[in-house]
């Protein structure tokens, strides 16, 4: 047993050198999936034939893995239709969005169900419109109902995008292999990796923590 | 003045709750409306602010008929304020937010209007030292003064009450109905579904008596209590006492 502090030294920088793609496609996916997650919520209010679209695309994202969505859709679908191939930095996009887009729609949709109806029929008794009402009344709530879920699903978010090497992404793990190859050794490079996730995430959930802190009523 | 016509409400073909109420509010009394579960009281006092849609009949406020839909349901609500029996406090605002809030949103009164306004009505109900704590901070018989200086501040022709105590414990139920008391016969029209028998008894006006989606009779208080009409009435009054 052997470990090579070298290889640490030397290599450190390269392999956090795919932080950035990984905060990028994170970053971008979180902002698309919350929308893709707020306009569902609404379309499955309408009770029709959107609501049964939606709720499939929510029943199919939630039940397959990450992992086959991202073959899915960067080889799968150029290989059926070679026109709309796509390059996998947009292919991850697209995956992670719909992805987180369908867990935000399940959390934001719980956050409003939450909400007891009594203070909206409160706010209907006097006289109070109902956009205020949506405004004042049932999105600051909803909004903190959901915030445990909604970091921890950017923390999920951030873990999951650790696949993106296997379309040819430059991340953590693209740079490991790179390092791997070089050095034979995984311990060390892989040691990088772990510490730099656990970091990131360990950052967003202290992030999440401070804003729920301060959402607190009292 | 609240006036009811013929008022239906059924929940669908097999739950029908109400059938053919009449009845005619005089301005400025207390009305106790009691009589057993499932009777139609609470579904009855939520129809006359239409948190309720009848299913049939007419309901006037001051003569114009609200279960219209050309109605502006939001001009009207703003006459007739409600208190519910779980409160129903705004719970991200504290006690004075929860107060001012209508007071700026329909009243379009300034900050320091509505807060000055706010501050008066929370003293008036005993809670001027809580106006800055939040609902979930504040015992069943705060919430629920807190809910009534947010329904008075609106100054509404008409207070509905539904039941107002019936989840409280007997200490905080004397603390609550202390101050219906002190809003007795001050101008306002009060509606009351209770189960207390002594506020029916002492500070209402009129008893209401419903049974099976019907009001089978309204009597002076006093008469209801030594003299009802109907033996329906006079059962449920000889189970309560």
């Amino acid at each position: 047993m052997q470990f090579h502090v070298e290889i640490i030294q030397e290599y450190w920088s390269l392999i956090l050198g795919g932080i950035p793609i990984i905060l990028i496609i994170s970053l971008i996916s979180a902002l698309l999936g919350t929308a893709i997650g707020l306009l569902t919520v609404l379309a499955r209010r309408s009770h029709g034939i959107l609501d049964k679209i939606v709720s499939a695309y929510i029943d199919i994202f939630r039940g397959t893995p990450v992992y086959v969505q991202v073959y899915f859709f960067y080889y799968g679908i150029a290989s059926l239709i070679p026109a709309i191939s796509i390059n996998s930095f947009t292919a991850c996009i697209i995956v992670f969005s719909l992805n987180s887009g369908a867990y935000l729609s399940e959390i934001i949709r719980s956050g409003i169900e939450g909400i007891d109806k009594g203070q909206i029929e409160a706010a209907r008794a006097l006289g109070v419109k109902n956009t205020d009402i949506t405004k004042d009344i049932i999105v600051p709530q909803a909004f903190r109902n959901c915030l445990p879920a909604v970091i921890n699903e950017f923390i999920t978010l951030t873990k999951e995008t650790s696949i993106i090497s296997v379309i040819g992404m430059h991340d953590m793990m693209y740079w490991f292999m790179v390092v791997k190859n070089q050095t034979y050794q995984s311990f060390e490079g892989l040691l990088i990796v772990f510490i730099a996730y656990y970091v990131m995430n360990k950052l967003l959930s202290l992030g999440g923590k401070f804003i729920e802190r301060k959402l607190k009523y009292d | 003045m609240i006036k009811v016509e013929h008022l239906y409400k059924n929940y669908s073909e097999d739950v029908k709750v109400l059938f053919d109420v009449n009845f005619d509010f005089e301005d400025g009394k207390t009305y106790a409306i009691i009589g057993s579960s499932g009777g139609g009281k609470s579904t009855f006092i939520r129809c006359l602010n239409m948190l309720e849609e009848p299913t049939e009949g007419s309901i006037y406020f001051n003569d114009i008929k609200i279960n219209d839909p050309k109605t502006d349901l939001v001009k009207i609500r703003e006459k007739i304020g409600m208190v519910f029996q779980n409160f129903n406090l705004f719970e991200h605002m504290r006690a004075l937010q929860n107060v001012t809030y209508a007071l700026k949103k329909v009243k379009k009164m300034s900050q320091e209007e509505a807060d000055a306004k706010g501050k008066e009505l929370l003293d008036l109900v005993g809670l001027g030292h809580r106006q800055n704590s939040y609902p979930h901070q504040l015992s069943g018989g705060e919430k629920q003064r807190c809910a009534i200086a947010r329904a008075l501040a609106m100054e509404p022709e008409v207070l509905l009450f539904d039941e107002p105590t019936s989840a409280l414990d007997p200490e905080m139920t004397s603390e609550v109905l202390k101050v219906l008391q002190n809003l007795n016969h001050t101008g306002m029209t009060m509606i009351v579904v209770t189960h207390e028998m002594n506020f029916a008894k002492e500070v209402a006006d009129y008893v209401i008596y419903m049974d099976q989606g019907k009001i089978l009779e309204c009597s002076k208080s006093e008469e209801f209590f030594t003299n009802a009409k109907t033996q329906r009435a006079r059962d449920f009054i000889s189970n309560m006492l």
